[in-house]
């Protein structure tokens, strides 16, 4: 298979062929990820009645905001917002503060008993005692339906303790003799050495700490029965998921220039905006970071 | 700085404790050890108070599997009751099912949806074009980020009679809306290609990792034989990727049992149960939702006990072929 165009070409007939279907196929991808992003946004700033025409498969008809004034005039929504803002970065903070000095000792080869202590971190990822007795544990320390719970409950995620203390063993020992040298203690060391050197892996370990409270529902649906205490993903599962199925309530809206619908939309487009305004920023750290955690599982 | 330093008497730093320790009784050195180490413990405190209240504490709670439960009693306090939970489990034809639908989901996708992201990572490889290229994975990777529960707004959203679906479907000349989600046959396809949307594009990161450890050499030489680049992908950047690959899939196969149960409890209703009601759903609909909490843990215990045994199957069967495994 030579080239007919000379020495310039180095790809075969065959392998543009290969490039361009590749191209075609990954861009069809790319457009069926992206689409329910696009209807979604084209639908919230839609008017109910078309979208219940049918109108609206691409592009908005019939613009209006009436859909996104009407579920931020909802103070249950607002509450909702902060509590999720509040659980995701209380949350993280306190999982670092854990996850970090405690990789950092695991990682430690004068630490006693390291072995087991690794193992007794690492048994949780293959044996966890399941719903039920996590549930009875919550109610019996008495913090169900307290932010407490949701904040401490689920701090440790010993996949995640697993990777920062996998990080911090491949810091060069020099570093740390340089500055035992110096005088430093275990807590010197940690938060003047290894915390700096090791930026990429613990924004990385933040951001899964972060995805996973802000995206949790479960557990703070069955924790949380006050209304105000109640992060986002509980109100949206209540409203989009529960009220959907009923119909008698999608009737009811029909006759402003919202719909159900296009109320759905709205408060998705809502809740997925913050994500889209941090993303391009973690977007290097994880690419980064994963591939970090992906080869030394 | 030698190995042999240790043998001299004149290691650095925390050598000389080991050189001094046999002299010294048990009580000595424990309390020498704690004056050396102590920060090293008060750091590592927190996450093993941690793990033991939070992780371990719970574990005791799987008694109650075996015992008469009642949240007055508590969970010493309440009568023993042997195996009668597990025969009530094994005996009711819903758990059976519950189980049946956990392995045929966890089967379709591990034929389905593993796969994806390793296509997808080998054909990102393949873009030439870096802006396009960028672009794409940027893109593959938000769904990951969605939480779940907009995941599933978005499905039940597009798959409502009214809905997009159904909306094209019409236009193609079909009459009647199709329930999409209240009828079970359509369940397993619309939970497995959702999760396919929204994970595929982030997993493939793993396999891009290793791809982009693949030596350059060879493809150089292989280009030199006059391989296409069909040949290449599929006769060098697949085998060099393969142990990856195996990792991923015992790690799945570990999970088997693990369907994501949150994603369930959102896209199923009672009219889909006969499809979609899993171990972990039924355990959550007997004991949060009934107060069934001992028989729901017999539940947990058969799941976890047959989960454990499935990732030590997996690992064994791995070191075995492959010599690589989790641990």
């Amino acid at each position: 298979m030579s080239s007919p165009t000379g020495t310039f070409d180095l790809y075969s007939r065959g392998d543009r062929f290969f490039g361009w279907a590749v191209t075609i196929l990954l861009g069809l991808f790319v457009a069926s990820t992206l689409y329910p992003f696009i209807y979604v946004l084209a639908a919230s700033i839609s008017s109910g009645a078309a979208v219940a025409r049918g109108d609206v498969v691409f592009l908005p008809k019939e613009i209006t905001l009436d859909a996104f004034n009407y579920v931020m005039a909802d103070k249950a929504f607002w509450i909702a917002y902060g509590n999720t803002f509040y659980y995701t970065i209380v949350g993280t903070l306190t999982s670092l503060a854990f996850i970090i000095p405690g990789a950092y000792a695991l990682s430690r080869p004068n630490l006693p008993c390291r072995s087991g202590f690794n193992l007794f971190v690492a048994f949780t990822l293959w044996f966890h005692a399941g719903m039920i007795p996590v549930f009875l544990n919550i109610r019996d320390l008495g913090i169900l339906d307290t932010r407490f719970a949701i904040i401490i409950a689920f701090a440790v995620n010993a996949f995640n303790a697993i990777l920062m203390r996998n990080f911090f063993e491949n810091v060069p020992r020099s570093f740390e003799e340089a500055a035992r040298m110096d005088g430093a203690n275990d807590f010197q060391i940690l938060w003047r050495v290894y915390v700096p050197l090791s930026k990429p892996a613990i924004i990385t370990v933040a951001l899964f700490c972060a995805v996973a409270r802000w995206n949790g529902y479960f557990w703070a649906m069955v924790i949380l029965r006050d209304q105000d205490k109640l992060p986002l993903q509980v109100y949206l599962k209540e409203i989009i998921v529960e009220l959907n199925m009923s119909d008698e309530f999608a009737t009811d809206l029909l006759s402003a220039g919202y719909s159900f619908e296009t109320m759905i939309a709205a408060i998705i487009v809502l809740s997925i905006i913050p994500v889209l305004i941090v993303y391009p920023y973690i977007q290097k750290y994880f690419q980064k970071g994963v591939m970090l955690g992906g080869v030394k599982e | 700085m030698s190995d042999n330093a240790s043998h001299s008497g004149l290691a650095p730093g925390e050598d000389y404790s080991d050189y001094d320790l046999p002299e010294l009784s048990l009580a000595d050195r424990i309390r020498q050890n704690f004056a050396q180490n102590w920060q090293v413990y008060v750091m590592l405190a927190p996450m093993v108070i941690y793990f033991l209240v939070f992780a371990y504490k719970p574990m005791l709670g799987l008694v109650i599997a075996f015992k008469d439960f009642s949240l007055f009693k508590g969970i010493w306090g309440s009568p023993w009751v042997g195996f009668e939970h597990f025969e009530t489990l094994f005996n009711d034809p819903y758990f059976w099912r519950a189980v049946k639908n956990t392995v045929i989901i966890s089967v379709f996708s591990l034929i389905f949806a593993f796969p994806a992201p390793i296509i997808l990572a080998l054909m990102f490889n393949e873009l030439r074009h870096q802006g396009f290229k960028k672009t794409a994975q940027t893109i593959a990777y938000l769904p990951h980020f969605i939480s779940i529960v907009i995941v599933a707004g978005i499905v039940v959203n597009f798959f409502s009679p009214s809905g997009i679906v159904n909306l094209l479907l019409t236009k193609l000349g079909m009459d009647d809306p199709i329930y999409f989600l209240t009828m079970p046959e359509w369940f397993r396809p619309i939970f497995i290609g959702s999760n396919i949307w929204k994970e595929a594009g982030f997993e493939s990161i793993i396999y891009l990792a290793a791809i982009a450890g693949v030596s350059p050499t060879l493809y150089e030489s292989a280009k030199v034989d006059g391989a296409t680049r069909f040949q290449m992908m599929y006769l060098i950047t697949l085998p060099c990727i393969l142990p990856t690959i195996l990792i991923m899939l015992i790690i799945r196969i570990g999970n088997l049992l693990e369907v994501s149960f949150e994603y369930v409890i959102l896209l199923y209703q009672p009219a889909t149960y006969e499809t979609a009601d899993v171990i972990t759903t039924w355990i959550y609909r007997q004991g949060l939702q009934n107060n069934n909490y001992d028989v729901a843990t017999a539940a947990g215990v058969f799941n976890a006990v047959v989960a454990f045994a499935l990732v030590i199957t997996a690992n064994r069967l791995s070191k075995r072929v492959s010599r690589t495994g989790l641990w």
